[in-house]
């Protein structure tokens, strides 16, 4: 099946346990919130996801390659946005995208081709000659977005993607990836720790503390599903206490 | 393949853009060897000797003994600089882009070091440049058989330089890198002086500069200036080349818990 796979996905930060037995699936054209406070172990998942760290026990797949097999393959079918920002400020738009193509083996006619389609999709063609530096939080943010889909994946993960970016910025963002989902058929992972970028329709799962708290279809949006969330993690707190 | 070139290519033009782009970079790489052989070399010809010793068939100056070691200087410093961008575009987080593109992570790492020594060449010719404008001058063949020497000898500092950088976890620690390896693998080498002189002054001071491999990588230099191979030199630099890149590989092989820290940590989680 393509789409993502985790399957007891286990890693530590020295003797800190990051994730333990993390296990959940992304399916094809679904969006996939995967919530979670500060600490939850959602950027631990997301280096083991993108290869640069090994899982100690467990498995990935993505877009029906091994992580562990078929790294290659794996990550030429990914798109990533990580939390902190991976543009070279120096050089212009343009620039950051044909750097990207080129570590995807992109080239040519096609390449400028596929560089400007994804500055257009997510509205940055007019930008391209401009110096990445001058853009602000937004821009880049859809700048990576924009790179992340060059090459064509079927899974695209996000990690955090709008820290930082003021309310309309974050909710035009959002509601974007929740489009190439819906219409391009893209398995999105979303990592986020704020509730008001979770859909209804959207498949949630809730981590705390590098477990999986709850997994399945969005009980609720909203402050409902703040609610909800914070029940979920409080209750965990207090068992971690008890224990 | 054709992806394996393609980012080849884009890395080095990557490199270049950001080079050319701070035009202050080239004017400071240059400073530094031409302030050496301005005035260090000139103020210390008078004070020091030299016998004819391969590959120089009469007397020479100081300058122009100390002209390859300078080459070698700047190889070294670009070396460094190599690391230290490492460095930054970890902290920047550009580093985890590269190290996630579809590729074997040894050839990604070999773009880089073969961008950032492509750099170092581009240099060391405008140095050799302003020093033959300055009257010291190699035979015309010797600036063409010194092109792949110094691509050999700019890998194994570029080598070195990536190794130190899968150890150094923070830009600010790149001082402590400058004082306990650029220096101490500068000075001992035959850079500035030749090994017999070393000797002179104390035998130990000789073995270390000969174990040196920046030594090897000078020398290696210096006889394919004047078109001379010097087998032994190459071998050693090839070989120190490769041990290096080995370490940095092992740096940063993802199954390794110092990657972890390196490509940025578990920031967020």
């Amino acid at each position: 099946m393509s789409g993502l796979s985790v399957r007891n996905v286990t890693y530590h930060w020295g003797r800190h346990r990051a994730l333990d037995a993390v296990s959940f699936d992304v399916a094809p054209g679904a969006f996939c919130a995967l919530l979670g406070p500060n600490g939850a172990g959602k950027s631990t998942l997301f280096g083991l996801l993108t290869g640069l760290f090994r899982p100690e026990r467990g498995k990935l797949v993505l877009a029906g390659h091994d992580m562990d097999r078929a790294t290659r393959s794996a990550l030429a079918a990914t798109g990533v946005v990580f939390q902190q920002p991976t543009l070279d400020l120096d050089l212009s738009v343009w620039r950051n995208m044909l750097y990207f193509a080129g570590l995807q083996g992109l080239t040519g006619r096609g390449m400028r081709g596929r560089a400007e389609a994804a500055l257009a999709r997510l509205g940055m063609e007019e930008r391209a000659g401009e110096k990445v530096r001058a853009l602000n939080g937004g821009h880049r943010r859809r700048l990576e977005i924009a790179r992340a889909l060059m090459h064509d994946p079927q899974v695209l993960l996000l990690d955090e993607p709008t820290v930082g970016l003021d309310a309309p910025t974050r909710h035009d963002l959002t509601a974007h990836v929740h489009a190439l989902a819906r219409d391009e058929g893209l398995s999105v992972l979303w990592a986020t720790h704020l509730t008001d970028e979770v859909a209804p329709g959207d498949h949630l799962v809730i981590m705390h503390k590098g477990r999986v708290l709850e997994e399945g279809r969005t009980p609720a949006t909203g402050p409902a599903l703040t609610a909800h969330f914070l029940a979920m993690t409080g209750r965990a707190v207090r068992a971690d206490e008890a224990a | 393949m054709k992806h394996a070139l393609s980012a080849l290519i884009s890395i080095c033009q990557r490199e270049g853009l950001r080079f050319f782009g701070q035009t202050g970079r080239l004017v400071a790489a240059l400073v530094r060897p031409l302030i050496w052989l301005f005035v260090f070399a000139a103020g210390f010809r008078a004070a020091l000797g030299l016998s004819i010793t391969p590959p120089y068939e009469t007397y020479i100056t100081f300058e122009t003994y100390i002209v390859p070691g300078l080459v070698g200087m700047i190889l070294l410093f670009n070396g460094m600089q190599s690391s230290l961008s490492l460095v930054m575009d970890r902290e920047l987080g550009t580093m985890r882009l590269l190290l996630t593109a579809p590729l074997p992570r040894w050839w990604l790492l070999t773009c880089k070091l073969i961008a950032g020594a492509l750099m170092s060449v581009l240099q060391a010719y405008a140095f050799l440049a302003i020093a033959a404008l300055y009257g010291i001058r190699f035979p015309a063949l010797g600036y063409l058989t010194v092109a792949p020497v110094l691509l050999l000898a700019a890998f194994m500092v570029g080598a070195l330089g990536i190794a130190l950088s899968s150890t150094i976890k923070q830009l600010e620690n790149f001082a402590g890198v400058m004082n306990f390896v650029i220096f101490p693998m500068f000075f001992l080498s035959s850079a500035l002086y030749p090994l017999w002189k070393m000797a002179e002054a104390s035998a130990l001071l000789h073995d270390i500069c000969a174990a040196n491999p920046f030594t090897h990588a000078v020398e290696a230099v210096r006889f394919a200036l004047y078109v001379q191979p010097n087998w032994f030199a190459l071998g050693v630099t090839v070989a120190a080349g490769l041990v290096f890149m080995g370490i940095a590989l092992w740096g940063y092989d993802p199954g390794r818990g110092m990657v972890r820290q390196k490509a940025g940590g578990p920031a967020g989680s």
